[in-house]
């Protein structure tokens, strides 16, 4: 058929190929993929052509169709769908059937998209690698003993192995631009607010956004388009215009400023990644576009910073899961005559070891005689941090820098050591805590045959020129062709 | 030792249930009585993913209840979150005011009466919050589980804190029946405490003087207070209570953590109350999920313009215009607006006002306690009253017949004339009036000479027998024109 | 600012969090949260004399609603979630005073 969004879309208004014929394709692709890759929590097969269906039947009746009209997509478990379960990657919303559907899956499905399948993640979207999902971890599709990055391993992870070709993510820290670059995809953190996260169960509300993975800037762009706009059910949701990302994709570049973070290319950057973001760095210049170096004073606390505002809202964001209204209750018998008990084994027995430390390190972060030292020094740091951005972007209209320091890492490697964990998002959290849209997209391959990716970031609301410089640096170069060899 | 060496030393926090026809942060209807579990949405239940929309009434109602209460309306106001774990609370947190209250300052001017004069409270803070839902637990239901209904659960709450200005258990009553009084007046709440619509908690301890040294016990919050009545009563308590304490332990503040303690309305007595260590810790941080508002001047200004008279301007209304006392103006007041309506509108139609002000206290008030009527459900419409009030002013009829009109209007439909003509009252002429008096001078020859020998009195049998001999003679009238004729047989 | 996370800190934080942790967890989570702890103190080495917090990156305000009903869930769907239920309510252990 084809692997573009685009035109999987327009073949289908044509007539070239129905609904049903593209699922029915997908998810012959899940079925051989899926039990290597496990890179979703739930597929129905039934349901997704049942709804391929209707949307056949649509253009059958000569209806007018939905920007995404017969394209599969699929959808990190972290995004309440009413008709699928939605766990969170965690035992404790195992069960867990959402009463609503969330703001970016009602335009889903008001576009004619077909929902084939809820991504892996990790726990309530805490961790870099998916190995703290509850239901398994995600493996690579460049090599299986790799983990797929995360939370949204599972969202990166089923693009990379053709499962599906759009895919929603949710990024707090990286987490949708981190997996990107280990699996190979496109990946968009759009600006805060551009995106409704009513539907989004937080991690750090703050922080939080939804955003589209794909192969090519082009579907990135399709995707975006169609989830992006103001919702008056998020208050933190701007209210502006969403600009047609695809009909700015070919603006030349030329004249184009390009801040290069130097920062980003000091200690702790692997030198393949270093060396193909220099190649694209001499590409862009090529292309018209003119690098200067930028610094960004406040990047290095960008981690501390983000630990500590993303875990002190996560302490509150889940402390609604106490097994009162929905969700895992403990069937021990001392917790059925004392509430107490009830909380404590409930929660305890069914979060993870990721959740409950971030759960802890927040409250302390938040509780009397810490606050000031700990949480609201973050938030000071956090506006001294934005204040770079904002005179970054006074000189330059972009900036560029890595993904990662290094390419995706071995399963295990760093589970056990939480820390070095959390350094892995060293150069994504910053677009997170100063609201900035930033996009991956891969650049190059490791030695070892594993993506490179580099970042590039914009001013708020300048989404689509992130991806007018990915488009037409992918017209011209064929990293985004390479596929993974296992399929 | 005298029994009061001590001086007792109050603030209260009432939670007042603002009158939106919605919750605070979703479009749940926020009606009293229906089924449990009726009225809640993803976003009440604390669903995951859920997004607070906060509501716009909710704001206009805080602020026009700190525009009467004299409190700075700042520009901008902030939410936070306030997190304690309970059932009632399906979030885990509270969504709050915390540094940030849409009312800062103010003060509540208590009017005094006969045994108090005149004070004022000051007013600490005003602030929006969220309410918890409702849990239920019944014993002898046989099943050990709480029941949890959270269709309260997000309704919109101004809590109203005041300073420790509070100086005996009666002033606390007085500050919340005229802050309750003012809050009607304002429509901002139904201030019924039956409903739930009416919160208070109380913030308790003593000053005592032990030689030069003021010396003050540690503070105790008292929560279950449902009626004014039980606050009253658990002040008292209270302070005899934390007396007895502070002579057996010597315990002053910051030597004894801040104790909750439960009115027990059965047994008359405070309780201490479970204490969680961990409970006050509350961990309050700005909510990321709502935005600043923004409470631009003139917004403000035009609710200020917007506030409609108030008890304490009405009372002087009553007062310096119609001439009525303090107390009168009080009783009227403490109606409620359409009552001052109600007395207004009779008064303004008679030369005395106070003759519209005890027919009003006495009958009006009266009718609408027995019969458990508000005045909106009254039939006596004041066009009718003061129809009625200004025939007596002109000696057309008496009270006595008056009253009896006012019973006939009560049970029918009509005007006080038709009324009186039912009754057969009919105002009886001067020639009719000369004849009888005449006549009464005739029959009663030594009340006659009664009268002459000084004796006032006398004329009272004769009055009496004028009752008899014509119902409708107005007996001031007889009276007036029998001393005339008397006087003038010399 | 030395962070000297010790275990009854860990277990008052945990209380607070109502998590219950075993002995183990409780050992570990002093290395653990030190560690972390540690690395975030490094904040308190910037100058942040008259910076104002950041709680909000967008300058959205005033997001408001109007005061009008929206009808609400029917109490099948409400409960329907609830892990212990009595088709009215939702049942939890005994909450006591
Ligand atoms: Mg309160
Ligand atoms: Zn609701």
């Amino acid at each position: 058929m084809t692997d573009s969004a685009v035109e999987l879309t327009r073949g289908f208004k044509e007539g070239k190929w129905t609904a049903v014929e593209t699922t029915q394709l997908f998810l012959d692709r899940i079925n051989a993929n899926e039990s290597k890759v496990h890179a979703f929590l739930s597929v129905d097969a039934d349901r997704a052509l049942a709804d391929a269906r209707k949307v056949d039947e649509k253009r059958e009746a000569g209806e007018s169709l939905g920007r995404l009209a017969g394209i599969p997509v699929a959808v990190k478990d972290l995004i309440c769908t009413q008709e699928w379960t939605t766990t969170c990657g965690s035992k404790m919303l195992e069960t867990y059937r959402p009463p609503y559907d969330a703001t970016v899956v009602e335009k889903l499905q008001a576009a004619d998209a077909i929902l084939i399948g809820k991504t892996n993640l990790d726990e309530f979207a805490m961790g870099s690698s998916t190995e703290h999902s509850a239901f398994g971890r995600t493996h690579n599709p460049w090599d299986l003993e790799r983990v797929a990055g995360g939370s949204s391993g599972g969202a990166a992870a089923c693009v990379a192995a053709d499962m599906a070709l759009l895919s929603l993510g949710t990024d707090t820290g990286g987490s949708i631009r981190q997996p990107a670059a280990f699996c190979g995809v496109v990946g968009l953190k759009p600006t805060y607010g551009r995106v409704s996260r009513r539907g989004l169960i937080a991690f750090a509300s703050s922080l939080d956004q939804i955003g589209p993975l794909a192969w090519t800037a082009e579907d990135t762009a399709l995707l975006l388009e169609t989830i992006a706009g103001h919702d008056p059910a998020d208050s933190t949701s701007a209210p502006r215009e969403v600009p047609s990302y695809s009909d700015t994709l070919n603006q030349p570049l030329k004249g184009l400023r390009i801040g290069i973070i130097e920062d980003h290319f000091e200690e702790g950057l692997n030198h393949e990644i270093s060396q193909a973001i220099q190649t694209l760095i001499q590409w862009l210049e090529d292309a018209g576009a003119i690098p200067e170096p930028v610094r960004l004073p406040h990047s290095r606390y960008g981690i501390a910073t983000y630990y500590v505002v993303a875990s002190s809202e996560a302490s509150s964001n889940l402390a609604r899961y106490d097994a009162a209204h929905y969700g895992y209750r403990t069937s021990n018998e001392d917790a059925a005559e004392n509430l107490e008990a009830m909380y404590e084994r409930s929660r305890s027995e069914a979060l993870g070891n990721e959740v409950k430390r971030r759960i802890m390190l927040g409250t302390y972060a938040l509780s009397s005689g810490y606050y000031d030292a700990y949480y609201l020094n973050a938030l000071k740091v956090r506006r001294l941090i934005r204040d770079d951005f904002e005179s970054a972007f006074q000189k330059v209209d972009l900036l560029l820098g890595p993904t990662t320091p290094s390419a995706a890492f071995r399963a295990g490697e760093k589970s056990t050591d939480p820390l070095s964990m959390y350094l892995e998002d060293i150069y994504t959290v910053l677009a997170n805590l100063a609201g900035v849209p930033a996009v991956a997209f891969p650049c190059g391959q490791t030695g070892e045959g594993l993506p490179i990716s580099a970042q590039l970031w914009g001013p708020a609301f300048e989404e689509g020129r992130l991806l007018q410089v990915v488009h037409q640096f992918q017209s011209h170069t064929e990293w985004h062709k390479k596929r993974p060899s296992f399929s | 030792m005298s029994s009061v060496d001590y001086q007792l030393v109050v603030g209260l926090e009432v939670h007042v249930q603002l009158k939106t026809l919605t919750k605070l942060f979703c479009g749940c209807s926020t009606t009293f009585g229906a089924a449990p579990n009726t009225q809640t949405c993803p976003v009440c239940l604390g669903h995951p993913g859920t997004l607070p929309v906060l509501n716009r009434e909710a704001i206009r109602l805080a602020i026009r209840t700190g525009l009467a209460l004299n409190s700075t309306i700042p520009p901008t106001t902030k939410w936070d979150r306030k997190n304690y774990f309970y059932p009632d609370l399906p979030k885990g947190y509270q969504i709050s005011q915390f540094d940030q209250p849409i009312c800062q300052g103010g003060e509540l001017k208590l009017p005094g009466d006969e045994t108090s004069s005149p004070r004022t409270i000051r007013i600490t803070r005003a602030h929006l919050e969220e309410d918890a839902g409702k849990s239920m637990h019944d014993e002898s239901s046989g099943s050990a589980d709480s029941r949890i209904d959270l269709n309260r659960t997000g309704t919109p709450l101004l809590e109203i804190v005041s300073e420790p200005d509070i100086r005996s258990a009666e002033e606390a009553k007085q500050y919340l029946t005229e802050l309750k009084l003012l809050l009607t007046y304002l429509q901002v709440s139904d201030c019924n405490m039956q409903e739930g619509s009416l919160r208070v908690d109380a913030n308790v301890n003593l000053h005592l003087q032990r030689g030069d040294e003021l010396v003050a016990t540690p503070i105790v919050e008292i929560k279950n207070l449902n009626s004014f009545r039980a606050v009253e009563r658990a002040l008292v308590y209270e302070a005899q209570r934390q007396r007895e304490v502070f002579e057996d332990t010597g315990q002053r503040i910051g030597e004894a953590p801040k104790q909750t303690r439960g009115w027990d309305d059965n047994l008359q007595v405070t309780k201490v109350q479970r204490e969680k260590e961990e409970s006050s810790d509350y961990r309050y941080f700005p909510d990321p999920d709502l935005v600043p508002i923004m409470l631009p001047e003139s917004w403000v200004t035009e609710l200020k313009s917007d506030l409609g008279a108030l008890p304490a301007a009405l009372r002087e209304r009553l007062k310096t215009e119609f001439g009525l006392s303090q107390y009168d103006a009080d009783v009227i007041v403490n109606q409620g607006p359409d009552m001052v309506a109600y007395f207004e509108a009779v008064a303004s139609n008679l030369k005395d006002a106070k003759r519209a002000s005890n027919w009003i206290q006495q009958d009006v008030m009266r009718t609408l306690n027995d019969m458990e009527y508000s005045l909106a459900d009254f039939s006596i419409k004041a066009d009718d009253l003061a129809k009625l009030l200004q025939l007596i002013e002109a000696g057309e009829l008496d009270n006595s017949r008056g009253r009896d009109v006012y019973q006939w209007l009560l049970d029918h439909p009509g005007t006080p004339e038709e009324g009186m003509k039912a009754l057969g009252i009919a105002s009886v002429g001067s020639d009719d009036l000369l004849d009888l008096c005449k006549q009464l001078i005739g029959e009663h020859p030594s009340a006659v000479s009664d009268f002459k020998a000084g004796k006032k009195q006398a004329l009272g049998a004769m009055i009496g027998a004028a009752r008899k001999l014509n119902p409708n003679a107005n007996p001031g009238k007889v009276k007036d024109l029998l001393s005339q004729l008397i006087s003038h047989e010399d | 600012m030395t962070t000297g996370i010790e275990s009854k800190d860990v277990l008052k934080v945990a209380k607070l969090a109502k998590l219950q942790l075993t002995e183990e967890e409780v050992k570990r989570l002093v290395d653990e949260l030190s560690q972390i702890v540690g690395y975030v103190d490094q904040l308190s080495s910037v100058d942040t004399t008259n910076v104002a917090p950041l709680d909000h990156v967008l300058d959205v305000t005033d997001a408001l609603r109007d005061d009008i009903v929206i009808s609400s869930l029917p109490r099948e769907s409400a409960l329907s979630n609830a892990p212990k239920e009595d088709g009215e309510t939702f049942l939890v252990p005994p909450v006591l005073g």
